[in-house]
Parts: C-alpha cells; sequence; structure tokens
C-alpha cells in the first residue's frame, strides 16, 4: 500500500504510526503540509499515486483544508472533509449527535454576550463555557457565578477572536471525576481508557491519569451511534458516565478527528497503532476493489 | 526566524544516538538515531522543543509555538 501522511509535526503518535506502516513495508510519503501548495485541479504535493492519505494535521484549519483539496483530486482521505468539518466545530459536533439520538450534554448557542447570559443563568451554576473550536481543554471555563460569568463574556467579547463571540454554553456534567476516550475506526472500538482528575478537566493533555476501560454494551453501541453521526473515520469519542462511576449510563459530549493514540497506547494492551494500520489496509483494499469493479462494469 | 543549530551528526553504534548542535545554546546534544525529518524532541539542556529540519546534515531549529487551533 502506498500511503500519504499529512502532517506539520511528527508527534510520538505519528512516530509509532509511521514505524508501523513501513515495518509492515509500506510505501510512506509524508507530506509536510507547510511546504505544499493546493491549487484547484492539483498540488505540489506528491499524491497522484497514493492509494489512500492519513491526515495527521496538528493544526485543525490545515487539516481542514488540505483533505478538502486532497479529496477534491480524487485521492482517497481519511478522515474525510465532511467528518472534520462537523468535529472541528463544538457546536456542529453537538448538533451532530443530537440528531442521531446520542446522548449529549444540554448546549445553546448566543452571538451575544447578553444572549450568552441569559443562556447561563437558565442553565444555572456552575454551567461551562467552551470555544466553539480549539482543544486540550484550553479556554474552556466553569462558571460558578453571575459574577464570574459577566467577567469571563466580557474578556471574550474585548480579547477574542470573532470564533470567541460564538458563546457555546453547556450544561455541566457532574463526572465521576473521570470521563472516557474511545479510539474508534469506522464505529468499532480499538481501545478505551479512562482520563482521571480532581480537576474538573480530565484531559490526558491537561495532566489527566490514564487506566484502560472495558466497554459495556452501551458504551459501544454509543461510541458506533457517534461515529456514525460525524461520518464516520478514525475517532477519538469521548464519554462521560452519567449517574456515578460504573453507571452504565453515558453522555457523549465530544467527537475528535484528529485523535491522538499515544496515551491510549501506554494505557491498554492493545497495539494501537498495528490496529490503526489494520484498518488504514482494509480500507484501502476495500477502495481498490470498489475502483476494480467500477472498471469492470 | 527561528533559531537553527547545525553540525554534521554522527552516530556512535555503542549508543544508537546522533550528535547535533542545540539550536538555542550552541551546546552539542545527544539526539536518537532513528529521529526523521519533522519529528519533534526534547532539547536534553533546556527542554525546549526542537525540531528536526534535515538528517544530512542534521539539523535542528526551535519547534513552532502552540497555535490556537492545534490540536484533536
Amino acid at each position: 500500500m502506498r500511503v500519504g501522511v499529512l502532517y506539520s509535526r511528527i508527534r510520538k503518535d505519528e512516530k509509532l504510526l509511521l514505524n508501523e506502516l513501513r515495518e509492515r513495508d509500506h510505501e510512506v510519503e509524508k507530506i509536510d503540509v507547510r511546504k505544499e501548495r493546493f491549487g484547484l485541479e492539483s498540488t505540489t504535493a506528491a499524491v497522484d499515486d497514493l492509494d489512500i492519505v492519513v491526515d495527521r494535521c496538528l493544526s485543525t484549519s490545515r487539516s481542514l483544508y488540505a483533505t478538502r483539496f486532497i479529496d477534491s483530486y480524487g485521492v482517497p482521505v481519511v478522515n474525510s472533509p465532511e467528518t472534520g468539518d462537523v468535529c472541528a466545530d463544538k457546536a456542529k459536533n453537538s448538533l451532530a449527535l443530537a440528531e442521531a439520538d446520542v446522548p449529549t450534554p444540554a448546549t445553546e448557542v448566543a452571538f451575544t454576550t447578553e444572549a450568552a447570559l441569559e443562556a447561563i443563568e437558565e442553565f444555572g451554576y456552575p454551567c461551562v463555557l467552551k470555544p466553539v473550536t480549539g482543544s486540550w481543554g484550553r479556554l474552556m471555563a466553569k462558571i460558578d457565578s453571575r459574577n464570574a460569568a459577566e467577567a469571563i463574556l466580557e474578556h471574550k467579547e474585548t480579547l477574542g477572536h470573532y470564533e470567541h463571540k460564538v458563546f457555546y454554553v453547556q450544561e455541566f456534567v457532574d463526572k465521576p471525576g473521570r470521563d472516557i476516550r474511545v479510539l474508534a475506526v469506522d464505529g468499532e472500538p480499538i481501545a478505551a481508557m479512562t482520563r482521571s482528575s480532581d480537576h474538573w478537566l480530565t484531559n490526558a493533555a491537561k495532566g489527566g491519569e490514564t487506566a484502560s476501560f472495558d466497554l459495556d454494551e452501551r458504551a459501544i453501541e454509543l461510541v458506533e451511534k457517534a461515529s456514525d453521526a460525524v461520518g464516520g473515520g478514525m475517532l477519538g469519542v469521548d464519554l462521560m458516565e452519567v449517574g456515578g462511576e460504573d453507571s452504565g449510563e453515558y453522555t457523549v459530549h465530544e467527537v475528535n478527528h484528529t485523535v491522538e493514540f499515544k496515551a491510549l497506547d501506554s494505557a491498554t494492551e492493545v497495539d494501537v497503532p498495528a490496529k490503526v494500520v489494520d484498518w488504514l489496509e482494509a480500507k484501502a483494499a476495500a477502495l481498490a476493489d470498489g475502483a476494480v469493479s467500477e472498471v469492470d462494469a | 526566524m527561528p533559531i537553527r543549530g547545525r553540525v554534521t551528526g554522527t552516530m556512535t553504534s555503542d549508543t544508537d544516538t546522533l550528535t547535533a548542535e542545540d539550536p538555542i545554546t550552541g551546546e552539542e546534544i545527544e539526539i536518537p538515531a532513528d529521529v526523521e525529518v519533522g519529528e519533534i524532541i526534547d532539547s536534553p539542556v533546556t527542554g525546549t522543543e526542537l525540531e528536526v529540519i534535515s538528517l544530512d546534515p542534521v539539523v535542528l531549529e526551535e519547534a513552532p509555538e502552540l497555535e490556537e487551533d492545534w490540536g484533536e
């Protein structure tokens, strides 16, 4: 298989993936998107003969545009630009989950500080204010009082990029000190872990402690539905337990499209990069079969 | 302009490391021999993130700073 890897930064995640691909003797074309140009009909990137391209861009904006252009050239790319578009925006993400009847925290979007304050007061305290784009728990605010709400909204309005004036207000879910990260490929879980912290943010990037987690049937069902809701692909599905630890009831708060997996690889017994490459091989083989079928027809 | 450090990399067979110049301090540092272009490593001297710009010769550069849209 000839695999293109879109990147701008080789982290441990990309290194694990590249090593696994090379160990299986796949041809790897590393594509540093910082050095390439993307035209309406072609690109300087060497994508023509690739069986599949994997997006590993750390920058969301680069990820969205690069995958959109590569898709336009007829080169298969995972994740698809459509999936990226939904996952990169928390408001679109929440809408997609709700439309698919996946339980997700109650959320409202408002465009002025006055309307946002109304939403916050209706949710009651504490509630959560998040940027619609962003990651690793950055700029997330747990709002405990009206005074705090007014101050945060004023700061966002005064200092923020226009996207920070899209106020994404969400109910605070009283999770049991942990949330659950599931890595799934087209809805099938590869590995799962909990991320625990005394802080309300439990992201691994924020220092949350990780531990392997066994998914029950309900969680597996929700992961599949959440994946379908955003268009499938290799995804990080984040769930919180509702009603206490091991309650068996969940809410899905987010689906991530350029998922990091080094923490999962360390926290679980699963060889995560091997599973990812298994999926890429199957995906490329299915695409090749489809192409042959089209020629035969 | 990012700070660059350049030195001809040398691999020592007993340690599987390369030596390169730390672009921040100018000191000679050891980096894993299996690094590749684009890879981010931490400077063993300052802890600063460094990007591998080329391998022949080994050129390291201070890695770009975190931007708002980085992440998952």
